[in-house]
């Protein structure tokens, strides 16, 4: 029986290193390779052991899928490929394979230069690392060999990001990765067509909660970097460089120029000024607003957002600032996580005064939104993933009661096995196919008609096609087999007229076959022949001769059993 | 014009269409009355009108898809959606749709700035035409020539276009699939795959095999066709782009180094990009760095800011550089460092700025409308100038023409970077075609130089060849189509093996088709007569189940016959041998049974029972199909 299998090496029931491995038609495919923030030691990375004990990955794995530029997707690729070893096709789109070394960079050396880890990847092992990558476009048919063949849509989550129908023969299964479904001040929404897959896999971080109108959470933003703008005060925006960060400039920019305001804004250097070049030459990925007006105004060179300097820390008067995101240890994170006492370099104690606010703008889908792509999908069964385990049970519950569709929620480790029956496909002779569409033309078309034909398999090549063909090609002769009953009737007269007698009753039996009575005297039901013959001892007695092929066998044992019964007597 | 028709299972495929004026065109001075003479030849005056592909021959409302391969074929598209009952898809690239956007605006906007109240319509009275001089004489189809559109028109068809990625499979009506590749030759530009299960067709048009900025061309997935239609080949077969482009530059550097201006008749994308990037690479080693460029169209800035957005449709050098990220072109740079201005017009920025000596690129390539007529009449008296003609599209000397006499230089330096025959064969080899088709004119060498045996294309099978409006049956015969086997059917089929190698299962089962696709399912089990009662409605149900019997083959060895009608208890029998076979004779029965090699004929009494018992008998050294 065949099967699609699933393992999530990462992002089983959590959210980080998302890592998926599925087995599909034979082929094996793994659905991106990502980190975890979470950890510093082994488990920040997925567990590539579990693919192979004693086996080279390449040998194992016929093609690596990265979603998007995100480091729980793609931040333990370099580790996969150059340390681990894997020298088989990567898969991402244009602006992924454009953006993600430089975050894998960043993320080398927060961790080395920073951290001083030690046995980490290294430039040259990410330069390497994207030599690997094949870039796709969207809705692009890719064949990664002769049966296995991938196709990316638009998921909308961050510049790049995409969603990954993966296809062999007529078994599917489609990987959303991260997704949004309502557009953005600079993306468009996630889309996919009724592709129908075996089996969805969808990331499900958002899946107990429905947000509220993203106008109210934009506007309570807004307000409340006007308010300490007008107080003089400054504020600071921690924010991941890229996608969050494109997002809120517009947002500001937009802002300050409806409402004339004059102080400055400023991104961290590096980074994010970086990102802004992708942004402007990967218009195309954005949304249609955007695209439509680039050649006016492309929305990525803002007016009033210019980049840091240290020098202007200390500058007087209000100012809005937006510092990378603040990762684990920074004084940053310190004062998120509440903490209102900080101990600063020199054993100096600094007091927290500064108002601290938390909004979510993260691009994920929300509940109502992964209902609306399951729906779009249309798939057999869904698997989440990306997500925690006790709200994965839930939207689990509503995916089962409202698409009746099977929904699972393996974690780490943990295989899920679902048995398919895919549909062979074979040749048809376009002669036995029309023949039988030309029945189809009949009144009673809508009846499903039973169609007869000889499937010939020769290696793998599959054609179905009439018997006569069949027989023809093979170089076979038919054999025909032929019956012939004899009848006894009671009746003196001459044979001649009992033929007749014989025709006019079968007439009146058989309205739905075709009599005919042949003018040597013969009658024909069909390709069945009837002959009269006299009795060579009886005078009182004929004989009916009732011969047929084997194929009309049906009819010709009806047609003896009604005449053993005898003619009507006719009023002659 | 490229433009060709396919059908298959009755859907018809339109490959448009670019609108043909470079040959036909009808030229015009600025004199009045209809015809005018200027230099000895004779000029129509009127709003410029344009030849559109056949739509005589084929009723376009029938036409379910029109594939447009690049932004220069599909300049007709807003004749078609509008105004012919086509109510079918476009496909094309979005490259294609953007740019193509642009040079329908530049069209329409240089048309629409200079009215002219009325179309000349009497010199198309074929008395009158036929009189005319060439090339005016030999004009065709002059009664079908369109005004130009509007812009409405314009964004109305380009809404009605589908976007669609290289390698991309589009299903249509579930019979066939078509897809887009990389044709090399311009952003966006495609060759397009038709195909069923069972049949491939390639239309391979306006194809480059050059390395300039557009992705490589996709030659692996022309392979295994069985049509080729191949069109869309180089104007100017002999001429080498790369050579043309030297001279270009050279020309370009004496013209200026002597103080005279070069103007550039040009399309505002396509080699202008490549042009511009040469020139980027030359200026500074041939000591032009002061002199200004100037590139002027209604959609200079817009085109130029396209072309830096398509990463994804360039060739690899440009990816690479958008990884950086850089601008792929380095024409941000000559703009950035005000080596290149662009302006919309010539009126307004364009009349401060400008400055002498200098470069200007400009439209249309025709000289017939556009900027370009402003700075032939402002440039043409002086020797100092130069014009060079790049763009392949046109006769130079008949775009000169209603300019004689002129005293500025006139350097002809066509590129065009789409295939030659060399390339062509070169490309026939690499993807083996079993037929290709193409315009009859490829298949002879071009009249100008009929010596020239290299100038034509050589392939075997020789291609098939068709001329306007014609209508060519395609040479392949389909003979099978895709069906679907169930599972459960399948796991009913009982496979047996006829030859090495070979098996064989009888099917017996229900066809469905829906949006032709076909697939078989089980037939139902026949409904047990249910006692008594009478349900209709089932019944209704029940395919056709008169169940044909299979036909047989093999042969009935009659030892062995004889032997087993022994074995199921028949006595009495007796063997006869005839010309032809054996009679075998069950006496106490009154049954007898023919055997030949091919027949098996049982003649015997009414008596069911033992007919079917010898039917069966028969049956088990036979085999079915």
């Amino acid at each position: 029986m065949p099967e699609i299998r699933v393992t999530p090496l990462g992002a089983g029931q959590d959210v980080g290193r998302s890592c998926i491995l599925v087995s599909i038609g034979g082929k094996n495919v793994m659905l991106d390779c990502g980190m975890h923030m979470g950890f510093n030691d082994d488990r920040r990375f997925p567990d590539f052991s579990y693919i192979t004990r004693n086996g080279r990955l390449t040998d194992f794995l016929d093609c690596v899928i990265i979603s998007h530029f995100h480091l729980d997707h793609c931040g333990a690729l370099p580790y996969f490929s150059e340390m681990v070893g894997y020298d088989g096709p990567i898969y991402m789109t244009h602006p992924t394979q454009a953006i993600c070394p430089i975050l894998l960079e960043d993320y080398r050396k927060i961790a080395v230069d920073k951290k001083g880890e030690a046995n980490f990847f290294t430039s040259q092992m990410i330069k390497d690392c994207m030599k690997k990558v094949v870039a796709v476009h969207l809705h692009q048919t890719v064949q990664v060999d002769d049966e296995l063949e991938i196709k990316a849509y638009y998921a909308g989550h961050v510049l790049g990001a995409a969603m990954f129908q993966i296809k062999v023969g007529s078994e599917s299964v489609v990987y959303t990765g991260d997704y949004n479904m309502t557009p953005d001040r600079h993306l468009g929404a996630a889309w996919i067509d009724k592709c129908r897959p075996n089996l969805l896999i969808t990331e499900s971080t958002y899946a107990t909660t429905i947000r509220d109108s993203k106008r109210c959470r934009e506007r309570d933003f807004l307000k409340k970097v006007h308010e300490a703008v007008e107080r003089g005060g400054k504020v600071l925006i921690p924010v991941f460089a890229l996608g969050r960060a494109q997002e809120l400039c517009i947002l500001l920019e937009t802002f300050w120029e409806r409402m004339n305001l004059k102080a400055p804004i400023y991104f961290s250097t590096g980074l994010t000024e970086k990102a802004n070049h992708y942004y402007k030459l990967f218009i195309t990925w954005t949304n249609q607003k955007i695209r439509k007006t680039f050649v006016q105004r492309n929305m990525f060179e803002f007016k009033h957002i210019k980049a840091f300097d240290r020098a202007f820390a200390d500058n007087p008067g209000p100012m809005v600032i937006m510092p990378g995101y603040c990762v684990q240890g920074t004084v940053g994170h310190k004062i998120l996580s509440g903490q209102r006492k900080l101990e600063m370099e020199g054993r100096q104690v600094l007091e927290v005064k500064m108002q601290v606010e938390y909004m979510s703008f993260s691009a994920h889908a929300d509940a109502k939104g992964i209902m609306q792509l399951v729906g779009q999908a249309e798939p057999e069964s869904v698997l989440l993933v990306h997500g925690e385990a006790k709200k994965m049970e839930f939207l689990k519950q509503k995916i089962e009661q409202e698409f009746r569709v099977s929904c699972y929620m393996p974690a780490n480790g943990e295989t899920v096995t679902l048995p398919t029956s895919p549909s062979i496909p074979v040749g048809i002779s376009l002669g036995l196919l029309k023949r039988e569409m030309a029945q189809g033309l009949l009144p009673d078309a809508k009846k499903p008609r039973l169609l007869h034909g000889t499937l010939i398999m020769k290696d793998s090549n599959f054609r179905l096609v009439s018997s006569e063909q069949a027989l023809k090609e093979l170089g076979l002769a038919e054999h025909q087999l032929r019956f012939t009953c004899r009848v006894h009737l009671h009746d003196p007269r001459k044979e001649q007229e009992t033929a007749m007698r014989v025709y006019s009753h079968l007439k009146s039996v058989l309205k739905e076959h075709c009599v005919q009575h042949l003018p040597d005297g013969s009658v024909t039901v069909e390709s069945i022949l009837i002959q009269a013959a006299a009795h060579s001892e009886d005078p009182g007695t004929k004989v009916l001769l009732v011969s047929w092929t084997y194929q009309d066998e049906e009819l010709g044992s009806h047609l003896t059993s009604l005449l053993k019964k005898g003619l009507p007597q006719a009023a002659s | 014009m490229q433009c060709a028709q396919i059908q298959i299972n009755y859907y018809y495929v339109g490959l448009w269409t670019g609108h043909d004026f470079h040959s036909q065109f009808p030229s015009f001075a600025t004199c009045s009355k209809e015809l005018k003479e200027c230099s000895g030849h004779v000029f129509v005056d009127s709003v410029p009108e344009f030849c559109l592909p056949e739509t005589e021959l084929i009723d376009l409302s029938t036409v379910d898809v029109i594939l447009i391969s690049n932004y220069h074929c599909m300049m007709a598209l807003p004749y078609i959606t509008e105004h012919t009952g086509f109510t079918g898809t476009v496909y094309a690239t979005e490259p294609t749709v953007q740019i193509g956007r642009l040079l329908m605006e530049e069209l329409v906007n240089f048309i629409e700035r200079v009215p002219k109240a009325q179309s000349a319509s009497l010199w198309k009275n074929k008395d009158i035409q036929r009189l005319l001089p060439s090339p005016l004489k030999d004009a065709v189809e002059v009664s079908t020539w369109r005004r130009c559109y509007t812009m409405q028109e314009v964004n109305s068809a380009l809404s009605k276009i589908q976007l669609v990625g290289y390698s991309q499979k589009i299903e249509l009506f579930g019979a066939v699939q078509v897809t887009p590749l990389s044709s090399g030759y311009a952003l966006g530009s495609s060759n397009w795959i038709i195909q069923s299960h069972y049949e491939k067709v390639s239309y391979v048009s306006g194809s480059s095999l050059l390395t300039t900025h557009p992705q490589p061309m996709d030659q692996a997935s022309l392979k295994n066709s069985d049509v080729l239609v191949l069109t869309g080949l180089t104007q100017i077969p002999t001429a080498n782009p790369d050579g043309m482009v030297g001279e270009f530059c050279s020309n370009l550097a004496l013209t200026v180094r002597n103080g005279g201006n070069v103007l550039v008749p040009c399309y505002p994308s396509g080699v202008i990009y490549d042009l511009l990037e040469c020139l980027y690479q030359y200026i500074d080693s041939a000591g032009l760095s002061n002199i200004p460029f100037y590139f002027i169209s209604p959609v200079a800035n817009s085109s130029l800011e396209f072309s830096q957005i398509f990463a994804e449709w360039l060739c690899h050098n440009k990816q690479t550089k958008v990884y950086l990220p850089e601008p792929p072109f380095p024409h941000a740079e000559l703009i950035q460092t005000n080596k290149l201005k662009h302006y919309p017009s010539l009126h307004g920025d364009f009349s401060s700025d400008f400055r002498q000596p200098c470069v200007v690129f400009t439209g249309h390539p025709s000289l017939r409308f556009g900027d370009v007529v402003h700075f032939m009449e402002l440039w043409g008296k002086s020797s100092l100038n130069t014009v060079i003609f790049t763009e392949p599209d046109f006769s130079y000397l008949e775009a000169l023409a209603p300019y004689q006499p002129l005293a500025m230089k006139c350097i002809y330096c066509p590129i065009d970077t789409r295939l030659n025959f060399i390339q062509v064969s070169k490309l026939l080899k690499e993807v083996q075609p079993l037929h290709v088709v193409c315009p009859e004119q490829y298949t002879q060498p071009p009249p100008a130089q009929s010596h020239r045996m290299d100038l034509m294309i050589d392939c075997q099978p020789p291609a098939m060849s068709y001329r306007r409006a014609e209508v060519l049956a395609l040479p392949f015969k389909r003979r099978y189509e895709k069906i679907e086997i169930m599972p459960e059917l399948a796991d009913s089929l009982v496979p047996m093996e006829i030859k090495p190698g070979i098996s064989l299962a009888t099917v017996s089962a229900v066809l469905h088709t829906k949006d032709n696709k076909h697939v078989l399912q089980p037939p139902p089990r026949p409904t047990q007569p249910t006692g008594g009662k009478k349900r209709k409605r089932a019944s209704d149900d029940i395919p056709d189940c008169k169940v044909l019997k299979p036909l047989l083959s093999g042969s009935i060895p009659v030892e062995q016959f004889v032997q087993a009608l022994e074995k199921h208890g028949f006595s009495d029998i007796k063997v006869e041998d005839t010309a032809k076979g054996h009679i075998v004779l069950l006496q106490e029965a009154e049954t007898l049974i023919q055997i030949e090699e091919d027949s098996t004929h049982i003649i015997c009494d009414n008596d069911e029972m033992l007919r079917v018992r010898l039917r069966d008998l028969v049956l088990k050294f036979l085999q079915k199909f």
